[in-house]
């Protein structure tokens, strides 16, 4: 099964990864992280399939994607 | 079994780049490609000015910053030290398209055996968004309030076509990173300008069309738009110059 | 002494650079230094890893001495006075990255294009920094074809122990002039590069050679420390010679070829029985500022003997705190002072003939 972790304080909230995600499982959180950005997350996990589009576009290296 | 990770080649450092800036992108691409032709441990990086400055910071090889525009003759310097140097430049475009026009021209005109990652977001970003050389036709910026005027201060520079004219050039590519296809196309140039050097062809020289979401005044996904609505249809994507494929 | 053979002074300095194992040089042509470029583009490629290499601007060729420095390796460049206000912008990345580097400065008239005369009016660019930020360069004032020869070994040796560019600022008439020289190799020492580029190899962290500081209190930290550095070579490093000081009653001071005329200027005066002699500065930077003050409390007068409309004199009135009068006895723009010249300016710190 397809995992996919986020770097949560790394990330900048820009969302790339989430208009790359052919699933649209990737989306900003409400809270922030602790450089006031809202941070990507997945919250339906078992959807992923690991393409690792979401990584593949992310600026800063937060992702990490398993399979 | 992890698919997908951070490479070797870039340091922990986190990127000071500005959110949905795709420099990052375009870091992990040069990153990789050393990772997987295995010569992390002998290559040297040449910083230019401009965003991409603090390079040096990222790439986990030995980094040299140079001045505005300087690069690649730095870089030509390190290389011809000792020809086992895998060199590389990062610039942008106000550096290597303007102040450093002279130093990218001439050391394609020599053939020097350095890869160049030219990246080209039509603005100088570190300095807060100003004209650059290849700011589009009427692309409002700081000093071209009122958009490019070409008729007061001319046409944007396109490199890849401009280099594309010089002998001593080996392979000239544009590539994009507005979406998984095309950063797949561009990491593939960039290996492959790094596999040139290591064969000793000769300069090459990939351009990166890239986001300034920050200078450009625009979220990180409407920048992406805008680079494949006005950046695309300007300097079109493709290879411009790939001596060693004309002679097959 | 290896066997003395006459050679032109730009071309016997770079020789001394190919024997000093210097196996990189970056040019561009320009009167009166081309020889050494040319000298360079014959004998590098015969020389085993020779690198010579015509850049396409003297920008250019500063920044490829940076390259080859930042791999600490020994490099050198040369041009002449507008050509060394091109590479001023990299002499200042060379100080501000702690590279050394061998520059040469064969003089000629100036401002702006100038002349094609030999001149010695880049003593301010030279002593005092040249490129912008605080810094120095090592400067170093050969006055025959054998201290050219010689300043190239002491140069490089000077730049790799303090991890600075260093100059010889010569001129167009050291740099033409034929005189018999002894090629004979001078001191290598072995300094430490561990700060060298030279590739991880996967068994170090990445060696970075930069000179940008975002926080100005590590900028101004590393500036500090440089000058400590600076003071060290102040109080070490100055090199001069002296002629005839013992008695002396004036001190005439002169520096490459103006000492010269200087000195046949003094022989001349002390057969007409006047007391004077000369401190020659070898460094102009570090200047002998010691030496000059020790003088000055024998001396009653100091006569600046200079082509340059006033620029050492004012180091000279520095180094004796203004404590005896310093006369300018001067051409420019490619004019030599005459024998006759220095002669009745010693006539006139004298009080008029003996």
């Amino acid at each position: 099964m397809a995992k996919v972790s986020f770097n949560k304080d790394l990330c900048k909230g820009c969302g790339l990864c989430v208009t790359a995600c052919p699933k649209k499982i990737v989306h900003l959180a409400d809270e922030l992280n602790k450089r006031g950005y809202h941070p990507a997350e997945v919250t339906e996990q078992d959807k992923c399939i690991g393409c690792a589009f979401c990584a593949t576009m992310c600026p800063d290296c937060v992702i990490t994607v398993e399979k | 079994m992890v698919v997908f990770d951070k490479p070797n080649a870039l340091t922990e450092n986190p990127l000071h780049y500005c959110p949905g800036c795709t420099h990052g992108i375009i870091h992990r691409l040069v990153a990789e490609a050393l990772d997987e032709l295995g010569v992390t441990g002998r290559t040297i990086g040449v910083a230019s000015v401009g965003c991409s400055v603090f390079t040096y910071n990222y790439f986990n090889c030995d980094m040299v910053q140079a001045a505005h525009g300087r690069a690649p003759a730095v870089a030509t310097g390190v290389k011809r030290s000792d020809k086992n140097n895998i060199v590389f430049t990062y610039q942008g475009d106000g550096d290597l398209a303007a102040i450093g026009t002279a130093e990218t021209v001439h050391s394609a005109a020599r053939g020097e055996n350095i890869t160049v990652i030219f990246v080209n977001n039509a603005i100088y970003g570190m300095t807060g968004g100003q004209m650059a050389p290849t700011t589009l036709p009427g692309q409002k910026t700081q000093t071209s309030p009122y958009g490019r005027d070409v008729e007061a201060v001319g046409y944007p520079v396109k490199v890849c076509e401009m280099l594309s004219q010089v002998d001593g050039a080996t392979y000239l590519e544009r590539v994009a990173v507005n979406n998984v296809a095309n950063v797949k196309k561009a990491k593939a140039a960039i290996k492959k300008a790094f596999q040139n050097q290591i064969e000793g062809k000769g300069f090459s020289l990939v351009e990166v069309l890239s986001t300034c979401p920050t200078n450009w005044g625009l979220a990180p996904d409407k920048a992406i738009g805008w680079l494949e609505e006005n950046m695309l249809p300007y300097y079109p994507l493709g290879v411009y110059k790939d001596k060693y494929a004309e002679e097959k | 002494m290896a066997e003395k053979v006459l050679m032109k002074g730009n071309e016997a300095l770079a020789e001394a650079a190919i024997m000093a194992g210097c196996k990189h040089y970056f040019g561009y042509p320009i009167t009166p230094q081309t020889e050494v470029a040319a000298y360079m583009a014959k004998k590098m490629p015969k020389t085993e890893g020779g690198v010579f290499l015509q850049a396409e601007s003297e920008i250019a060729a500063i920044n490829m001495v940076i390259g080859v420095a930042s791999t600490g390796k020994r490099v050198m460049t040369s041009s002449s006075s507008p050509g060394i206000s091109l590479k001023s912008e990299g002499i200042s990345y060379l100080a501000g990255c702690d590279l050394p580097a061998l520059i040469i400065n064969v003089q000629r008239g100036g401002p702006g294009l100038g002349g094609i005369q030999p001149s010695q009016s880049d003593y301010f660019q030279a002593t005092k920094g040249g490129g912008h930020g605080d810094f120095h360069l090592l400067v170093l004032a050969p006055n025959s074809v054998q201290e050219m020869v010689d300043m190239v070994f002491k140069g490089f040796d000077l730049a790799e122990k303090y991890r600075m560019p260093a100059m010889i600022l010569s001129d167009g008439t050291m740099g033409q002039m034929m005189e018999p020289v002894s090629l004979e190799k001078g001191e290598i020492n072995e300094y430490d590069k561990s700060w060298a580029l030279t590739g991880t190899k996967g068994e170090r962290k990445p060696n970075i050679v930069n000179s940008l500081y975002i926080a100005p209190e590590e900028l101004e930290k590393l500036n500090f420390e440089r000058y400590e550095r600076y003071k060290k070579i102040e109080e070490e490093e100055a090199m001069y010679e002296e002629y005839l000081m013992d008695d002396a009653e004036i001190c005439i001071v002169a520096y490459g070829v103006a000492s010269r005329v200087a000195k046949n200027a003094i022989d001349q005066a002390r057969k007409e029985g006047i007391k004077v002699g000369m401190i020659r500065p070898i460094t102009l930077w570090p200047f002998p500022k010691k030496a000059l003050n020790k003088a000055a409390d024998k001396v009653n007068k100091f006569i600046s003997v200079e082509l340059s409309m006033g620029q050492m004199i004012e180091d000279i009135e520095l180094a004796i705190r203004c404590k005896k009068e310093v006369l300018l006895c001067n051409r420019t723009g490619g004019m030599i002072t005459t024998t006759e010249d220095v002669l009745n300016k010693i006539y006139e710190a004298n009080g008029g003939k003996n």
